[in-house]
């Protein structure tokens, strides 16, 4: 009788020990899964925050304190609903983006849309470029020397790195941007003001706050993210079963952007706000600015972030953009090639590091048009793109059931329209205002 | 004279009498008839419902106009038809498969060739454009004087692809018998070169590639493929089709598909597939597939060692199978413990009357199933191995493992 009491209950111990071992397997199962599939939707987002985004989150702390943060649930959201189209486009048709303008709109649209690409994009190299200069400056480093330094550096990890490699040094380098934490908590923010203020929107009708509103969005959304983000997804492999995991990718990848930034702004405002040095334009001056008011280390990890910003994106933007182009316009690319057989690809992804490099290096280089010019750039070419993508996005010949919803759809349609507006009055502000505008 | 399809788009035609028809705006080819020929013109005239040119109702043609030999009356009314090839909207921008090549490619231009007979003009499509000239025709073309243009164009380096050699890609297969598009020219490629192709297909295109080839080249092609896609197609292919071509493959290839599979489908799969084949891929999966014993492939050659070279010669004659591969035979004792292995070409030297225990390689080398790859790998480095016996408990060679199972680990890694 006992016995069988004794073999009924280690029996049954037995069964919920193998349900449990079941369960975590099935746990385990579904991470490596998630795991499989993450990447491209964390290393975009942060790309965004490269040394234009840091420099206008910097001015916002600057001048204006906590007041802008609760821009940054809204903005997460719109990042959100963009790049989740292109990675659902980009998983369904297992194509690119200017692969899918190409077939869908023809040769000359597709030839637009990549030569403003190109030279866009070039600007924006220039101005990661400049970032590395100013922020090993800090660092008592030569620009002459820290520049054809980082050039060369990401020059070899793309020549030599195959693609996991590659997305392994960028996901740690999305690590790094943690440091951006450590000099927020160094700066002894008001934690309570800065979440209140990052909850209850606080909308003001003065003309420099709304231009500021309109430069962080401005610097967040970069066109050429969603070509870079649809096209890592192909080249993971993702397939549509992985949908999922490939939106929580995105999901993930916009919420830590905004932290990111988040943190940004709080140091900025906890420091140059408080201590009325308002007129700061750009990351590496509030670095130096840190230093005497939150201590040395504050300001060392902040020259860090910007450091490890401008190499990242520096990475990223010329290949991409080399890929992109070669891609749409039916040219050989990609770094399995070798240069004689892409020799179109090879030489644009050689100009793009090497001007844009070059240019910083130039003594009397206008920089500061440069910026201007790809902040510009950036705005005349997001709606193009957004447009695009918002088509494709609803062909349901290419996307099958996956199409937009009528609810996704409004939301993708408003926020677009509500991106393109912001980015048009800051591009006409950049253009026509005689104020150095935020840079981006 | 050659003609550009670009230069053609737009043309404006007239009918016999000199009237002003309407404008070419698309143009098709009806495979099923003739594979080059350009069959049917599309004629647009503004709100008007457009009209079809059929090619034996043309009487010229040039980049600046088209001259029918008939009256517009003659014309029929424009219907859709999915048997006829659109060449702006199915061929111009998109990827074909350049089947001498090797490679994916895309359209840029198409180029054209006058046939004359007695009272008409045929358009026949010779090479596919997919280099500079094509897209600077592209570009320019009606905002560059077309002169200016032909003349751009020859100083720029070519890239053409003969029509023959161009291999479509559609993945309706409904459409794809109407166009009468056949992977044949596919099948003939190595395994390895349509496996690099197809990764640069988009997931509905790989898998009618993969849908229409006969299972034994599919099976070639899905193990060499990238692991992931390979997943992708299989859980997409209808069980039975996946079945069929599981069981063409090697079993260790097969397990390692089958692993990557949800417990549900690969279940489905083994239970579609023979039972004998079934059996040796469930005890595969059974190893991890980081150890000798996951590596390993449970089909081998093996011959008793004191059997002499001329008896294995007749045996392996009698075989219905092919050993292209085949470069170690495993030797078996009396007891059918492994007693070693001896390579083919020691076998191709020896004596009619040699024993093949006289043959075998020193030292005695075999893993257990257990063995973790770094141990294989070690192994075939130390002693230059091209194959290796995995045995079991009682010493009972279960499979072997070849050095390009090796290799594509290596290189994996």
């Amino acid at each position: 009788m006992n016995w069988a009491i004794l073999k009924s209950g280690i029996e049954s111990a037995q069964t919920r020990g193998a349900d449990l071992q079941r369960r975590l397997r099935g746990l385990r199962r579904r991470l490596l899964l998630l795991l499989a599939v993450v990447g491209p939707g964390l290393i975009t987002s942060n790309v965004d925050n490269d040394a234009g985004g840091i420099s206008v989150y910097t001015q916002a702390g600057a001048q204006y304190g906590y007041t802008l943060l609760w821009s940054l649930i809204p903005m997460t959201i719109a990042l959100y609903v963009t790049e989740e189209m292109c990675a659902r486009m980009g998983v369904v048709t297992g194509k690119g983006l200017s692969d899918l303008i190409r077939e869908e709109f023809g040769f000359r649209p597709t030839f637009f849309v990549m030569i403003t690409g190109f030279f866009v994009d070039l600007a924006n190299v220039v101005a990661e470029f400049a970032g590395v200069a100013a922020a090993m400056e800090i660092f008592h480093v030569s620009k002459y020397i820290a520049v054809p330094i980082a050039a060369m550096l990401v020059w070899i990890l793309v020549i030599r790195g195959t693609y996991r490699q590659v997305e392994v040094i960028f996901l740690f380098a999305c690590v790094l941007y943690l440091s951006y934490v450590f000099s927020a908590v160094l700066a002894k923010p008001e934690w309570l003001d800065a979440a209140k203020h990052t909850v209850i929107p606080n909308l003001r009708a003065d003309s420099g706050y709304l231009l500021m509103l309109t430069a962080l969005v401005g610097t967040t959304i970069a066109p050429w993210q969603f070509f870079y983000l649809q096209a890592s997804f192909v080249e993971k492999k993702v397939g549509p079963r992985q949908y999922r995991q490939a939106r929580a990718d995105v999901i993930f990848g916009s919420i830590s952007c905004m932290v990111v930034v988040f943190f940004i702004i709080v140091c900025t405002a906890a420091t140059l706000y408080v201590h009325n040095q308002r007129d700061i334009t750009d990351a590496a001056l509030a670095a130096q600015a840190l230093i005497p008011l939150a201590g040395k280390w504050a300001g060392t990890l902040f020259a860090f972030g910007l450091l490890n910003a401008s190499l990242f994106a520096a990475s990223i933007l010329p290949l991409s953009t080399a890929h992109v182009i070669c891609e749409g316009l039916g040219f050989e690319a990609g770094l399995d090639h070798k240069f004689k057989e892409a020799r179109i690809f090879y030489w644009l992804y050689t100009v793009l590091i090497v001007a844009g490099a070059g240019v910083v290096l130039l003594p009397r280089a206008p920089l500061w048009k440069i910026l201007i010019f790809s902040q510009v750039g950036n705005g005349i070419w997001l709606p193009v793109v957004v447009i695009f993508i918002l088509l494709l996005v609803n062909r349901r010949d290419l996307m099958g059931e996956y199409v937009n919803t009528l609810t996704f759809n409004i939301v993708a349609w408003v926020t677009a329209i509500a991106m393109i507006v912001l980015t048009l009055i800051l591009t006409y502000t950049s253009l026509f205002q005689q104020a150095p505008p935020p840079a981006g | 004279m050659e003609l550009y399809a670009t230069e053609l788009m737009g043309v404006k035609t007239y009918d016999v009498q000199g009237n002003y028809v309407g404008r070419v705006r698309e143009f098709f080819i009806e495979p099923a008839e003739a594979p080059n020929r350009i069959s049917h013109f599309l004629l647009s005239r503004g709100h008007f419902q457009p009209l079809v040119a059929k090619h034996d109702q043309i009487a010229s043609i040039s980049s600046e106009k088209m001259q029918l030999n008939v009256s517009e009356r003659a014309l029929e009314l424009y219907q859709p038809n999915e048997s006829w090839l659109a060449v702006q909207k199915d061929l111009l921008d998109q990827q074909i498969i350049d089947t001498r090549g090797r490679k994916v490619v895309r359209v840029n231009d198409l180029d054209l060739t006058q046939l004359r007979t007695n009272g008409n003009v045929e358009l026949r499509l010779t090479q596919v454009d997919v280099g500079l000239p094509g897209a600077v025709r592209r570009l320019l073309q009606g905002v560059v004087p077309w002169a200016v243009v032909r003349k751009l164009q020859t100083k720029l380096p070519q890239s053409y692809i003969r029509w023959e050699f161009v291999n479509l890609i559609e993945p309706d297969p409904l459409r794809r018998v109407k166009l009468r598009i056949t992977h044949e020219k596919l099948e003939d490629l190595h395994p390895a070169d349509l496996a690099e192709i197809m990764e640069e297909l988009s997931a509905s295109e790989r898998q009618s590639i993969i849908a229409s080839l006969d299972e034994e080249t599919a099976a070639a092609v899905l193990g060499e493929l990238d692991a992931r896609l390979t997943t992708q197609i299989v859980e997409e292919l209808d069980p039975e089709k996946a079945a069929d071509i599981l069981e063409e493959m090697a079993p260790d290839a097969a397990a390692d598909v089958l692993a990557d599979l949800s417990k549900e489908t690969s279940e489905e799969l083994l239970h579609e597939m023979p039972g004998r084949e079934a059996e040796e891929v469930r005890e595969l999966m059974e190893f991890d597939a980081a150890t000798a014993g996951g590596m390993m492939n449970p089909e081998f050659v093996f011959v008793s060692e004191s059997s002499t070279r001329e008896e294995v010669l007749e045996w392996l004659r009698k075989q219905d199978q092919s050993f292209d591969q085949l470069d170690t035979i495993v030797l078996l004792d009396s007891k059918a413990q492994y007693s070693g292995a001896v390579p083919v070409v020691r076998i191709l030297l020896a004596g009619p009357e040699d024993r093949m225990d006289t043959l075998k390689m020193e030292p005695l080398l075999s893993l257990p199933p257990e063995a973790g790859e770094k141990e294989v790998f070690q192994c075939f480095d130390k002693y230059n191995l091209r194959m290796l016996t995995v045995v079991d408990k009682e010493n009972r060679p279960i499979g072997t493992i070849a050095v390009d199972d090796v290799v594509s680990r290596l290189v994996k890694n």
